[in-house]
C-alpha cells in the first residue's frame, strides 16, 4: 500500500507544481497579491509532498519490498541498512526523485527565505521554479515511475552493484544533485528578471548566495566523486575526463563564473546581460549533462542503464526549459540597461577575464564531450576524444586563470593602477619565484610546473590579500588583529576560496610525480618504491556480509621504522559474480602509501600474489583544496551582506543605472 | 535488426550489466607483472603510449586502465613492438591501421577535427572581441559616472542644512 | 578614442543576444536525430568503424579446429565467390543468438569460421551444439588474427570477395534483415 500512496503524493506534487508554474506568474502579471501570495504555500505544499513520496521509497527499501520492481532491482535482502537507504537513490528511477526532491527543496528554500523579496519577484521565481519541477515530475511519473510494482514479487532482490557499495558513493549523488539543482535558483531568478525587464544591484545581490550555495555543493560533490574514484576503483586515478565527470565540471565552470560575474552586478552593476546569461547556461548545462548521459548518446564508465525512449522525453523537456529560456533571453535580454562603465585594468576587468578565461575552459571541455557524437552524426565517422586530449587543451588554459587570481582580489573598483597592486605583491611574487627556482630542479615537465608555480602564486596572493586588508605589519600587531576581526566574511570567504584553488592545483601538479610498482611476492618479500621498503607479512580470507574477503597484511618501512600498516582486501560478491578491490591507503596528508591486492598465482606449493604499490605526493591536497574552496564558499555565505533577501532594493537602484 | 532481434539483444545487455554491474571497473588493469618489460625505461615508454589507445570494447578507458581481454591483448602487442625498438609513430600506425582513428584517445588533426582542435584558441577569440566591442561600446555611450568620492561630495552638497 | 567608438548597433546585439538560442537549438536538433537514429538502429554513436573495408584481408594462416580444415589469408585471396568469415567464440551470448542466423545463410552463402580466443574442445561443442554452418573453421586461440582483422569483438563478420578483398563488414550479430537487405544482394553482385 505504501508505494501507492507514494505514488499518489508524488502525482499530487505533480499537480502542485503545475498550480505553482502558473498561478504566481499569473498574479505577478496582473499584479494581483492573492494569486502572488499562492507561490510560497504551493511550493510548501510540493515539498511536503514529495519529501512524502520519497520516504515511502525508503521505506519499502528498508522493509525489503522485492514487488516493487526498484526495490527488487537493486536491493537485496542481506545488504545492509545504511546502503538499503542510499541505494534508493544509486539507480535511475530513485535519483530522478532524489533530483525532483532537491527542486522541491530549492522552492521550498526560496519560499521560506525570500520574504523580504518584493512579491513579484518572489512569484515568478517561485513560478519558474514550479514549472521546472513540475516537468522532472512528471518524467519521474510516466517513464521512470519508481513505485512500479512486479508480480509475482521475487523473493529477494538482484542486488545492488557491490562497487556502490561505500559511504564515499552514498553521499555523492545527494550532495552533487544539490549542486546542480541549487543552479535552479539563480536561474529562475534570471527568468524572472527577463520577464520583469529589469536587472540591478539589488538583484545581484539576491542572487549570489544562491549561486555561492549551490557553487559549495558542487564543489564538494566533484571533489567526493573525484576521491571515490581514487580509493574505490583502485588505480591510483583521481579524474578520468569520462562524459560524467565533464558533465560535472561544465556547469561548475560556468557557476565559477557566475559566482563571480554576480559580484560586478552586485556592486558596479555592470555584466548584467552576461550575469542572466550564465545563470541560465549554467543550470542548462546541469540538466543536459546529467540527462544527455542517461540517454545513452554519451556512454561513460559510469552509465546508468540507458535507454533512448527517456532520452526523447528528456530532450523534450530541456528543448522547453532551455530553448524557452534562451528564447526570452533573446527577446528581452536586449532592453535591459547597460551598466557601470570601467576602465580594463580594474577588478571588473579581471573579472572579466576570469569568465572569458572560465568559460572558455567550459567551452573546450564541452566540445571535447560532445565532438564524438556529432562526428559520428554529420560524417559518419567515430573518434575518441580522452584524457590525453584534454589534458593538452583544457588544462593549460588554466595557468593564466591562476596568474590573474592572485591579482584580483588586490585591485581596485572601476579604474585601477597595475603598479601599486604588483608592489604591494612583492613578496608574494617572490615566493613564486623561488617556489619555481626549487621545482624546476625537481618537475621536469613543463604543466605541473607552471601549475604548481601558479598555485603557489595564488596561495601567496590570498594571503597577501588579507595581510594588505588588516595592515599586516604596518599597523602594531594588536590594531591589525581588531581590523581582522572586523574583516567582512566574504573577503575571508574569498580569500580562503582562492586558497582552496591553490592547494588542489598543488596536489594535482604533484600527482604527475607520483610513483608506482607492480610486483608479484611472495609472503614475506620485500619490494622497494620510493624509498620505502613494503613487505606482504600475511594474506588471510575473511568473511563479510554479504561477501568473502582475502585480506593482505602489508608492512611499509622507512629507513627501518615502521611506517605503517596496511590491509588491502580482494572481496568477492558471490550473489553478482564480482570482485572488487578495497584499496588500502596509508595518508599522512603530505603524502599517500596506496596498496592494492591483485590476483593470487599458486604453481604446486608456490603462492605468490600481484601487488599494486603507489607513492602518490600531496593526494590528498586535491580533495583537500576542494574542501577548502567550499569552506571559502560557506564563509562568505554566513556574511551578514550576503543574507538571502536581507538587503531591500533600493529607490535609488535604478539611478545608477543610468548615468 | 527486427524489433524482436532488437528486445532480444537488449534483454542480453540488460543480464550481462546486472551480472557485470554497471561499470566494467572492479579488477585493476595491469594485474600481472610478467606482462611488463623488463626495462623500466622501455615499460614507461609502453605505458605512455597505452594511455594514448583506447579500450575498445570499454566506454572510456584506455588500454593501460582497463582489465578487458583486448585491451590485455593490445597491451601485449605494443610491450613486443616496443621492445623491437620499434618508434612511438610506427606503433601508433600500425593500430590506427587495424582499428581506424577511433583507438586514439587524442585525435589527429584532420578536416573533421579541425574545430576541436582550434576551441581554445577560438573560444578565447570570440570571448576576447565580444568583451571588446561591449567595452568600446559602453564607453561611448556617455561621460563617466561619479566615482564614490565624487558621489559623496555630491551628496555631502546638496543635502538641505 | 571616445569619437571612434560606435554607435550602439540594436540589430547586431539583438542578433548576438540570439546567438545562444540558435547554438542550443542547432544542439537540440542534432540530439534529436541522434536519438531517433538510435531508435531505428541506423546510428550508433558507439560503432567503431573499423579501416579494414575494401582492403585484400590480412596475412595470417591459422590451424583448423578440427574435424574442420583451417585457413590462412592464401585460402582466402584465392577465392573465386564470396565467403562470409565470421569470428566466434563459444563463450560470447550474441554468438549463440547468430546462430540460426548463419545456418539460415549457409547453403546460399559459403561462411568459415574463426573461433576467437577459445579452446578448442569448447569451441567444437559449441558449433555441434550449434549445427555447424561453418565450411571451414580455424582457430584464433591468440587473438592476434583477430586484431589483425581489426576485431574488437565477437561476433564480426567479413564478406570476402574474389581475390580476397574485404567487401563488407558488420561489427554487430548478423539478423535477418541485414542478411536479406545488404549482405546477400551484394555477394550475389560479386559473384557475377
Amino acid at each position: 500500500m505504501t508505494p501507492e500512496l507514494g505514488n499518489f503524493a508524488l502525482a499530487l506534487a505533480c499537480c502542485l507544481a503545475a498550480g505553482q508554474a502558473v498561478l504566481p506568474l499569473v498574479g505577478a502579471q496582473r499584479r494581483d497579491p492573492r494569486l502572488m501570495a499562492l507561490a510560497p504555500a504551493l511550493a510548501i505544499g510540493q515539498l511536503m509532498a514529495l519529501l512524502y513520496s520519497f520516504a515511502c521509497l525508503v521505506d519499502a527499501a528498508i522493509r525489503d519490498d522485492f514487488s516493487v520492481q526498484n526495490v527488487a532491482a537493486n536491493s537485496a535482502a542481506a545488504k545492509p541498512l545504511l546502503y538499503k537507504i542510499t541505494g534508493v537513490w544509486g539507480n535511475h528511477e530513485g535519483s530522478i526523485l532524489l533530483w525532483a526532491l532537491i527542486l522541491g527543496l530549492c522552492g521550498g528554500a526560496v519560499a521560506l527565505f525570500g520574504r523580504t523579496l518584493p512579491s513579484a519577484l518572489r512569484a515568478r521565481v517561485i513560478a519558474v521554479l514550479g514549472g521546472v519541477s513540475a516537468g522532472f515530475q512528471l518524467f519521474c511519473l510516466t517513464t521512470s515511475n519508481p513505485f512500479d510494482r512486479v508480480w509475482p514479487a521475487p523473493m529477494d532482490g538482484q542486488g545492488m552493484n557491490p562497487l556502490l557499495q561505500d559511504p564515499g558513493l552514498a553521499f555523492h549523488p545527494p550532495i552533487l544533485y544539490t549542486g546542480y539543482v541549487g543552479f535552479a535558483v539563480p536561474f529562475a531568478f534570471a527568468i524572472a528578471a527577463l520577464i520583469e525587464g529589469r536587472v540591478d544591484a539589488a538583484w545581484g545581490r539576491w542572487v549570489r548566495p544562491w549561486a555561492v550555495a549551490a557553487w559549495c555543493f558542487l564543489t564538494c560533490g566533484i571533489a567526493l566523486g573525484s576521491w571515490w574514484s581514487y580509493y574505490v576503483l583502485g588505480w591510483g586515478g583521481y579524474w578520468f575526463w569520462d562524459p560524467v565527470e565533464n558533465a560535472s565540471l561544465i556547469p561548475w565552470l560556468t557557476g565559477t563564473a557566475l559566482v563571480h560575474s554576480a559580484i560586478v552586478v552586485e556592486k558596479r552593476e555592470a555584466l548584467k546581460i552576461w550575469t542572466v546569461l550564465l545563470a541560465i547556461g549554467t543550470f542548462s548545462f546541469s540538466l543536459s549533462g546529467t540527462f544527455l548521459v542517461r540517454s545513452g548518446i554519451l556512454n561513460s564508465v559510469h552509465a546508468f542503464a540507458n535507454d533512448p525512449a527517456r532520452g526523447v522525453f528528456i530532450l523534450g523537456l530541456l528543448g522547453l526549459v532551455i530553448g524557452g529560456s534562451l528564447l526570452l533571453f533573446a527577446l528581452r535580454a536586449p532592453r535591459l540597461t547597460a551598466g557601470g562603465v570601467f576602465a580594463p585594468v580594474s577588478r571588473e576587468g579581471l573579472l572579466v577575464l576570469n569568465n572569458i578565461l572560465l568559460c572558455s575552459i567550459c567551452a573546450v571541455v564541452l566540445t571535447g564531450t560532445m565532438y564524438p557524437p556529432f562526428m559520428s552524426l554529420l560524417f559518419g565517422r567515430t573518434i575518441s576524444v580522452g584524457k590525453p586530449f584534454f589534458d593538452a587543451t583544457a588544462a593549460p588554459m588554466a595557468i593564466p586563470l591562476m596568474a590573474f587570481m592572485g591579482l584580483g582580489p588586490m585591485m581596485p573598483w572601476k579604474r585601477a593602477q597595475l603598479w601599486p597592486i604588483l608592489r604591494r605583491l612583492w613578496w608574494a611574487g617572490a615566493a613564486t619565484v623561488l617556489a619555481f627556482a626549487v621545482l624546476v630542479w625537481r618537475v621536469h615537465d613543463l604543466l605541473p610546473l607552471l601549475a604548481a608555480t601558479g598555485a603557489v602564486w595564488v596561495i601567496a596572493g590570498s594571503i597577501a590579500d588579507i595581510a594588505e586588508r588588516i595592515r599586516l605589519f604596518r599597523l602594531p600587531l594588536g590594531a591589525s588583529w581588531q581590523r581582522a576581526r572586523m574583516l567582512p566574511r566574504a573577503a575571508l570567504g574569498a580569500a580562503l576560496a582562492h586558497a582552496g584553488v591553490g592547494v588542489g592545483v598543488l596536489g594535482l601538479a604533484a600527482m604527475s610525480q607520483a610513483q608506482h610498482r607492480i610486483v608479484e611476492v611472495h609472503v614475506g618479500q620485500t619490494e622497494m618504491l620510493a624509498g620505502d621498503a613494503w613487505t606482504l607479512t600475511g594474506v588471510r580470507a575473511a568473511p563479510g556480509p554479504n561477501y568473502t574477503a582475502l585480506v593482505a597484511t602489508i608492512e611499509v618501512r622507512h629507513h627501518g621504522r615502521l611506517v605503517t600498516v596496511l590491509h588491502p582486501a580482494k572481496r568477492t560478491f558471490a550473489s553478482q559474480n564480482q570482485t572488487t578491490t578495497e584499496v588500502a591507503i596509508h595518508t599522512n596528508l603530505l603524502s599517500d602509501l596506496y596498496g592494492v591486492l591483485g590476483d593470487r598465482h599458486e604453481n604446486g606449493t608456490d603462492v605468490t600474489y600481484v601487488l599494486r604499490l603507489h607513492y602518490n605526493p600531496l593526494a590528498p591536497w586535491m580533495w583537500l583544496g576542494g574542501l577548502i574552496m567550499a569552506l571559502g564558499g560557506a564563509l562568505s555565505l554566513s556574511d551578514r551582506r550576503m543574507r538571502v533577501g536581507a538587503p531591500r532594493r533600493a529607490a535609488t537602484a535604478g539611478l545608477a543605472a543610468t548615468p | 535488426m527486427t524489433a524482436a532481434m532488437r528486445r532480444l539483444a537488449a534483454m542480453l545487455a540488460t543480464v550481462l550489466a546486472l551480472a557485470v554491474g554497471l561499470a566494467p571497473l572492479a579488477a585493476i588493469a595491469v594485474d600481472d607483472p610478467s606482462e611488463m618489460l623488463s626495462d623500466p625505461a622501455q615499460e614507461a615508454r609502453a605505458e605512455a603510449i597505452g594511455a594514448q589507445l583506447r579500450c575498445l570494447v570499454c566506454q572510456n578507458e584506455s588500454i593501460e586502465d582497463s582489465s578487458a581481454g583486448l585491451a590485455r591483448d593490445l597491451r601485449h602487442v605494443v610491450r613486443e613492438h616496443v621492445a623491437r625498438g620499434e618508434s612511438n609513430r610506427q606503433i601508433m600506425d600500425w593500430m590506427v591501421d587495424r582499428y581506424g582513428n577511433f583507438i586514439r584517445l587524442k585525435p589527429p588533426l584532420t578536416i573533421g577535427t579541425v574545430l576541436l582542435w582550434l576551441m581554445p584558441v577560438l573560444a578565447l577569440l570570440v570571448g576576447g572581441v565580444v568583451a571588446f566591442l561591449s567595452f568600446r561600446r559602453a564607453r561611448g555611450t556617455g561621460p563617466a559616472p561619479l566615482s564614490d568620492d565624487e558621489r559623496a561630495r555630491l551628496t555631502d552638497l546638496t543635502r538641505p542644512r | 578614442m571616445t569619437e571612434a567608438a560606435s554607435p550602439p548597433n540594436p540589430a547586431r546585439r539583438r542578433l548576438l543576444m540570439a546567438a545562444p538560442l540558435v547554438v542550443a537549438g542547432g544542439a537540440g536538433v542534432a540530439f534529436w536525430r541522434m536519438l531517433s537514429g538510435m531508435r531505428q538502429g541506423s546510428f550508433d554513436p558507439h560503432d567503431i568503424h573499423a579501416p579494414a573495408l575494401d582492403r585484400p584481408v590480412p596475412d595470417f594462416a591459422l590451424p583448423g579446429l578440427p574435424p574442420a580444415q583451417g585457413f590462412g589469408a592464401a585460402d582466402l585471396r584465392a577465392l573465386k565467390a564470396p565467403v562470409l568469415v565470421n569470428f566466434f567464440a563459444s563463450w560470447c551470448i550474441p554468438c549463440v543468438a547468430e546462430m540460426p542466423q548463419l545456418n539460415a545463410l549457409k547453403d546460399r552463402l559459403p561462411i568459415w569460421g574463426i573461433a576467437y580466443k577459445d579452446k578448442p574442445a569448447e569451441a567444437q561443442g559449441f558449433v555441434r551444439r550449434a549445427g555447424n554452418p561453418y565450411a571451414r573453421i580455424a582457430s584464433d586461440l591468440s587473438g592476434m588474427t583477430a586484431i589483425d582483422w581489426g576485431v574488437s569483438g565477437v561476433p564480426e563478420s567479413f564478406l570476402i570477395g574474389p581475390g580476397g578483398i574485404i567487401r563488407w563488414h558488420s561489427a554487430a550479430a548478423l539478423d535477418e534483415a541485414t542478411a536479406r537487405r545488404t549482405l546477400l544482394p551484394l555477394a550475389a553482385s560479386l559473384r557475377s
